[in-house]
C-alpha cells in the first residue's frame, strides 16, 4: 500500500544564519494491507516527520514515497505535486495528529457530519460523475447513524455533540479527532500517538476500533509511546536507529 | 476540497504583468485553478495580492500576460480579448467578487432583497414574485432571517453585510469566486462563522475560490492550495499546509515564524 525507498529530510532554517538539520536518511520500508507497524525510537528521531512526509505536510527532501490509490494507481508523494497529493489524501490516507484543526464554534456532530458528507459526495462523484448530483434522503439518514454509532463507541456523551471540540478536555479532543478520520475509512491510517492523553478505558476503545480496520485490510503506520496500546495493535515494528544521519 | 474528474482548469493565468508607473506591483504571476479548488493569496502587504484579484478581475487593466476562463455560456475565453459586454456577462453570471469592505459590493441606499434581486434582473429576470423567492432563498443561505428582506444594508452589522455580500453574489450560481480579504475587520465570533459558511458552500457546491487574507489560520481552514508573494513574484507555492509546516523560501519561512500560536 505504501512504499518509501530512500528517503531523506533536512530542514533549512533561513532566519537562524542559514542553519542547515539532517533529521533523516536513507528511510526505506514498506506497509502492506493488514499490517499496524510501529515506528520505534526514542523523541526527536524524526517519526513525526516521516508520517507528515508521507501525508505531504512534509516536502520529502530526495528520494520516494508511492502511495496506491483505490484505482491501483501509484502515486509518488514525494513528487511534491498538490493537486496529486490532495487526490492521495482523499482516496487513500487518514491522518490522525495530536491537534485538532477545526473550524472554530461548528458543533462536534455536524462535524463529523460534514466529513462524512464530503467523503459520501466525492465518491457519488466518480460514480455520477457530476459534483451536483444529490444524496438520497435515506442514505443521509443512514450516514447520521453512522456518525451517531462512532461517537458513541467513543464515549463522546450525547449531550457535548452540539457543542464545538474546542471546548472538550484534551481526551475527548483526542477522540473526536480520531472519529474525524475514522468515519470514513481509507486503505492508509497514519497515526501520532493515537491514545495519548486516554484514560485506559478509552484507550481500550480506540485500540478496538483500530483493530477493526486493520482486520478489514487498513495499511497502518503509528507511533505509539504507550507500551500497552503498543503491544496489543503492533504486528511489526521498525527501529528508528537505522535511518538517522552518519555525521 | 477539490473536485475530481475536471481535466481542465476552470482558470488559467499566464505571466500576469503590470507597472503602476515605473513599480512592478506583478511580475509574472502564472497558476491554474480547478472546479472545486480554493487557492489562497498571502503575503505581505504591498506585495500584489490585491493588484492580482483587481487584474484578474478585469477591474485595471494589466500590461502583459493573459487570462483563460473556462466558460459555460462561451466555452473557453481570454477574459482580455473579451467583448465588455461578454466580459460583463461572465462577471455577472460565472463569477462573483467579495470585497473586503462590504460597501464596496452593495447598495447601500437599496434594501437587501433588492441587492440581492439587482443582479437577478441584470440578467433580464423580470418576474417580481420570482426575483424576491430566489432572493429569501439566498439569504436562508448565508442565514440571515427573511424578515429583514426589506432593511437596508446600512442597518446590517458587518458580519451581516459580509453575508449580504456573498449571498449577492451566490444568486446567479457562480463558479469562481475571487475574494479580497473578506474576514478581516470581522470581530473572530463573526470569522467563525463566515468561515463555517465559506468551507460548507466550497464543498457543496465545487465553487472555485481564489481568495486573498492576511490570516494564515484562515487560510489553512479554507484552502488546499497556497500562493505565496512578495515584490509582486510568486515566491513559493503549493498544498498549503505543507507551505505551513515546511516552508521552503525565506520569506515564507519568516512569515510562518511571526504566526502566534495558541
Amino acid at each position: 500500500m505504501l512504499e518509501l525507498k530512500s528517503v531523506s529530510k533536512h530542514f533549512f532554517m533561513h532566519q537562524r544564519s542559514s542553519a542547515a538539520f539532517d533529521i533523516l536518511q536513507n528511510v526505506t520500508f514498506s506497509v502492506f494491507p493488514g499490517e499496524c507497524v510501529a515506528l520505534e525510537g526514542p523523541s526527536g528521531m524524526g517519526k513525526s516527520s516521516i508520517l507528515k512526509m508521507i501525508y505531504g505536510n512534509y516536502k520529502v527532501s530526495t528520494g520516494h514515497a508511492f502511495v496506491r490509490l483505490n484505482s491501483n494507481e501509484i502515486i509518488d508523494v514525494a513528487a511534491g505535486n498538490s493537486r496529486e497529493i490532495l487526490r492521495a489524501r482523499l482516496e487513500s490516507i487518514n491522518y490522525v495528529s495530536q491537534f485538532l484543526r477545526v473550524i472554530p464554534r461548528i458543533g462536534t456532530f455536524d462535524l463529523i457530519m460534514q466529513e462524512a458528507l464530503f467523503y459520501a459526495k466525492f465518491n457519488n462523484v466518480k460514480v455520477h460523475n457530476d459534483s451536483s448530483a444529490p444524496l438520497s434522503p435515506t442514505f443521509v439518514k443512514e450516514l447520521e447513524e453512522k456518525v451517531k454509532t462512532m461517537l458513541q463507541r467513543l464515549n463522546i456523551a450525547q449531550r457535548l455533540w452540539h457543542l464545538p471540540p474546542s471546548t472538550f478536555s484534551g481526551g475527548e479532543q483526542q477522540r473526536v479527532n480520531l472519529a474525524k478520520s475514522l468515519i470514513n475509512p481509507k486503505p492508509i491510517l497514519l497515526l501520532d500517538e493515537p491514545s495519548a492523553s486516554l484514560d485506559d478505558q478509552n484507550a481500550a476503545v480506540v485500540v478496538e476500533l483500530i483493530h477493526e480496520v486493520r482486520e478489514k485490510g487498513t495499511a497502518i503506520l503509528g507511533i505509539f509511546h504507550d507500551s500497552n496500546v503498543k503491544k496489543e495493535l503492533m504486528t511489526r515494528s521498525i527501529s528508528m536507529q537505522e535511518f538517522q544521519p552518519k555525521s | 476540497m477539490q473536485a475530481h474528474g475536471f481535466s481542465k482548469p476552470l482558470l488559467k493565468v499566464e505571466k500576469l504583468t503590470k507597472f503602476f508607473g515605473p513599480n512592478q506591483a506583478l511580475n509574472e504571476v502564472s497558476f491554474e485553478l480547478f472546479p472545486g479548488e480554493v487557492l489562497a493569496i498571502v503575503g505581505e502587504s504591498g506585495s500584489g495580492k490585491s493588484t492580482l484579484l483587481n487584474c484578474i478581475n478585469s477591474n485595471i487593466d494589466f500590461d502583459q500576460g493573459q487570462v483563460h476562463f473556462q466558460s459555460q455560456a462561451l466555452g473557453s475565453v481570454n477574459m482580455g480579448e473579451l467583448s465588455e459586454v461578454n466580459q460583463r456577462l461572465i462577471k455577472r453570471t460565472e463569477w462573483g467578487f467579495v470585497h473586503q469592505n462590504a460597501r464596496d459590493g452593495l447598495i447601500m441606499n437599496v434594501s437587501a432583497g433588492a441587492n440581492i434581486g439587482e443582479r437577478l434582473m441584470s440578467l433580464g429576470h423580470r418576474h417580481y414574485g420570482k426575483i424576491r423567492a430566489t432572493a429569501i432563498e439566498s439569504l436562508a443561505e448565508v442565514e440571515i432571517d427573511a424578515n429583514r428582506i426589506d432593511d437596508l444594508p446600512l442597518n446590517f452589522s458587518g458580519g451581516m453585510q459580509q453575508r449580504l455580500q456573498i449571498a449577492r453574489n451566490l444568486v446567479t450560481h457562480p463558479r469562481l469566486i475571487l475574494m479580497d480579504e473578506p474576514t478581516s475587520g470581522l470581530d473572530v465570533s463573526v470569522q467563525a462563522k463566515l468561515l463555517d459558511l465559506l468551507k460548507r458552500l466550497t464543498q457543496n457546491r465545487g465553487l472555485a475560490v481564489l481568495i486573498v487574507t492576511h490570516d494564515l489560520a484562515v487560510a489553512r481552514l479554507l484552502a488546499d492550495q497556497m500562493m505565496v508573494m512578495q515584490n509582486g513574484k510568486v515566491i513559493e507555492s503549493g498544498l498549503t499546509d505543507q507551505i505551513l509546516d515546511d516552508p521552503q523560501h525565506p520569506y515564507s519561512q519568516l512569515l510562518v515564524s511571526s504566526i502566534l500560536q495558541n
